[in-house]
């Protein structure tokens, strides 16, 4: 087991110096216990201690930097085999290939999509997150002119592909000070490779042709000072990619086994020709472990889905996904279109507006803030009931967009709508449905 | 290096459907963990067919069923002999009382069509409103004695009726909670007492209609919870195979049917909005996942024959 804060803060010099960025050696214990620290910011500690402690002191899995400023890429830091256990910490990040066969149209075409497909939802932005940058000619020159036309185009986080120092060389002067990821240390240029990722403070992916090769292979970098890597353990079909996942989580989880403690890098666009099956590859390989996916391109009808998918296996077991409190416009209401009313809980928004596009009735929906709560617990809270949907009728002003006075509340909270009456005077307040896939029926046989 | 093995205690049972002519569950560790443990069955893919036309669809589900959307008997066939069914659900959507309000007597011709007219296991799912299908199924329980099919959802509220129906006519009974595994394994006691026997049970997750981007996440997790407590906690009421009727909930989603150039094409967006959840749902455990497009259902099939061969 690791150790506690209390442990870890009676080994520590105890000179609340402040040196490490936190101001008290407390503090500082707290910080290592929870792997959020590392013991090389404490300037005094002892090389025995020092020892002593870091096996205790480092996360389990590494977290990983790629790129720098607003477009940097966490990944790694996993805590947990299972979301219900405890929240994953960073969503699977999302890379796209650009190669060197590529020609300039080509790329200009991936980069732009690289930039525009992104998406609003939940007051998130989904996008992807990383261009691979793949050297298939071993030319050093081409390589670092395509990193350059990259980088003019985009302030995107990279990962140059290249098997050939070189060329990585290269990449990396291309694109300097930008962190990229180097892709790959391998059992015949690890040295190699190892030299431009130290020199350049780039982290490095290493690959192996198996778990053990690249256990192996991290315990050497290890040696020679590199700690930023990511692992690839050459997987190349889905199933033997999810056991590898799989074994590369449990590993420094369950067993301690730090030469495997690090975020992996899967290649999807390398198990399959069918992009169809390539997005379906990527979402196992969300929900099972994978800290970077590789997709050989980039379309809004497999991205978005994989988006969403992230979103999901990555949300806050603990707290609900709550929207914004306001009015959603859905279809194209009129003056005389229905109002309907439902809590914040996302999915209940999501489950109510899906409802009502199905219906095709252009409506308003009027979305209250109750703490991320379904209508019904939301009722029994006292955090959806009369007055607070009354508040909001007038916060909202909906009543300046439409001619009528109706109010369409949830069945499930049908015993409110006389308190409401008299909250909302010259208001009718119709009951709607108990369950939400009736309001599509409901809304066709809406008359004002 | 050895991968560390997680000690499974227990195991989903294997139950056997359809009279004995095809077997789910049976999994020894958690989904295609093949390699500390077994699936002996694969999960199965069940194709829809419903009781009436179903004109509303995105014209993406319509287009492989125009033809036999007025025949539920046509429609099964098509599914099992050209889209590769594995098993067929006859969703009865037509009993709800919100909508065609059909009574039993309507319904019945069509549960005894589709099971006349194909050879793989029949699922019979109700209109999911309480009362009406505490009406209905065990009417289709009675309708068929020369074969078992499986009938659902059996919920808190009605349970007694359908359970009672599949006791005596041998069916299976789908077990349906909605996303919490304490209740699931309430039902599935509630329907031991009544009598159903293990062997018989089937349950469902999912009521609440969780799909990609639309909360899939609470029973994908309530799926990798159940396969915890069954397989390393020994709890045995929770140890029956999962299936999941997620299709229909896909395909009413808005982004289904939005003209966005930036969510690319719409038919492939449907296909794999359906194909994603449904791997998403294999993946945290479904033994039996109800599906609409042919084509999903390839990409689901491929990809679950790639993680088990």
């Amino acid at each position: 087991m690791a150790l506690t804060g209390i442990e870890i803060f009676k080994k520590l010099p105890k000179t609340n110096c402040g040196k490490c960025g936190v101001p008290t050696c407390l503090a500082f214990a707290m910080q290592l216990a929870a792997g959020k620290a590392e013991l090389s910011a404490c300037p005094f500690v002892s090389d025995a201690v020092k020892t002593e402690l870091s096996e205790a002191s480092a996360p389990p899995i590494r977290q990983v930097v790629i790129g720098t400023g607003d477009s940097a890429v966490k990944t790694g830091g996993e805590t947990v085999l299972f979301r219900h256990e405890k929240t994953f910490v960073n969503p699977a990040a999302l890379a796209v290939l650009i190669s060197d066969e590529m020609n300039d149209a080509q790329v200009e075409e991936r980069i732009k999509k690289f930039s525009e497909l992104r998406y609003e939802r939940v007051g998130l932005t989904l996008k992807p997150d990383l261009i691979a940058v793949k050297d298939t000619k071993g030319d050093p020159g081409a390589f670092a002119a395509l990193v350059s036309r990259i980088t003019g185009r985009t302030n995107a986080a990279l990962i140059l592909m290249s098997l050939k120092p070189e060329v990585i060389s290269a990449g990396v002067k291309a694109c300097a000070g930008q962190k990229p990821l180097i892709y790959a240390a391998t059992g015949d240029n690890a040295e190699a490779m190892a030299g431009i990722a130290k020199e350049n403070s780039c982290p490095l992916a290493v690959r192996g042709r198996d778990l053990d090769e690249t256990a192996g292979l991290t315990q050497k970098l290890e040696a020679a000072g590199i700690r930023d890597m990511v692992i690839d353990p050459g997987s190349r079909s889905a199933r033997q990619a999810l056991e590898d996942e799989v074994a590369a989580r449990r590993a420094p989880l369950l067993n301690k086994f730090r030469p495997l403690g690090f975020p992996t890098i899967t290649f999807p666009c390398e198990m399959t020709q069918d992009p169809m099956e390539e997005a379906l590859i990527a979402s196992i390989l969300i929900a099972k472990y994978a800290g970077i996916i590789v997709l050989s391109d980039l379309a809004g009808e497999s991205l978005f889905p994989l988006l969403v998918t992230r979103l999901n296996i990555f949300t806050d077991p603990q707290r609900p996904m709550a929207t914004r409190e306001g009015i959603y416009e859905i279809g194209k209401p009129g003056d005389n279109s229905p109002v309907l009313v439902t809590t914040n809980f996302s999915l209940t928004y999501f489950i109510v507006s899906g409802e009502i596009e199905t219906s095709r009735v252009p409506s308003w929906l009027l979305v209250q803030d109750a703490e991320g709560l379904s209508v019904l617990t939301a009722w029994a809270a006292d955090k959806f009931v009369a007055e607070t949907i009354a508040a909001l009728v007038k916060k909202t002003g909906i009543a300046d967009k439409i001619k009528h006075k109706k109010l369409v509340i949830p069945g499930a909270v049908a015993r409110i709508s006389g308190e409401l009456e008299e909250e909302l005077p010259g208001w009718e307040i119709i009951i709607g449905p108990r369950e939400a896939a009736h309001i599509p029926a409901f809304l066709r046989q809406w008359k004002t | 290096m050895d991968i560390p093995k997680i000690k499974y205690s227990g195991r989903i049972k294997e139950i056997s459907v359809a009279g004995g002519a095809v077997t789910v569950g049976g999994e020894t560790s958690y989904p295609f963990h093949l390699f500390e443990g077994e699936m002996p069955h694969r999960p199965m893919i069940a194709m829809e067919v419903f009781d009436s036309p179903q004109d509303e669809w995105p014209q993406a589900c319509l287009e492989p069923f125009t033809d036999v959307m007025r025949s539920p008997s046509a429609w099964a066939k098509k599914c099992v002999e050209k889209f590769g069914a594995e098993m067929i659900c006859l969703q009865l959507a037509g009993a709800d009382p919100n909508g065609l309000n059909r009574a039993a007597g309507e319904l019945i011709p069509a549960v005894k069509e589709v099971a006349a007219s194909v050879n793989v296991p029949v699922i019979v799912w109700g209109c999911e409103n309480d009362d009406k299908d505490a009406e209905v199924l065990p009417k289709v329980a009675e309708s068929i004695q020369d074969k078992k099919i499986i009938i659902g959802p059996a919920t808190d509220k009605n349970y007694k009726k359908v359970g009672a129906a599949c006791i005596a006519y041998g069916h299976t009974v789908v077990a349906s909670t909605p996303i919490d595994i304490n209740l699931a394994k309430q039902l599935n006691i509630l329907l031991g007492d009544l009598g159903v026997p293990d062997s018989q049970i089937i349950i469902d997750l999912n009521i609440g209609g969780c799909t990609i981007g639309y909360g899939l996440e609470y029973t994908y997790s309530v799926m990798e919870r159940q396969k915890q407590a069954a397989l390393s906690q020994q709890d045995e009421k929770l140890q029956f195979p999962v299936l999941c009727n997620f299709a229909r909930d896909v395909w009413k989603k808005r982004e289904i049917t939005l003209d966005d150039e930036k969510l690319g094409d719409k038919k492939k967006r449907g296909i794999l909005f359906e194909a994603m959840t449904g791997c998403m749902l294999a993946i945290a455990g479904a033994d039996i996942l109800v599906m609409r497009h042919p084509e999903a259902v390839r990409l689901l099939k491929n990809m679950i024959n790639n993680l088990t061969k």
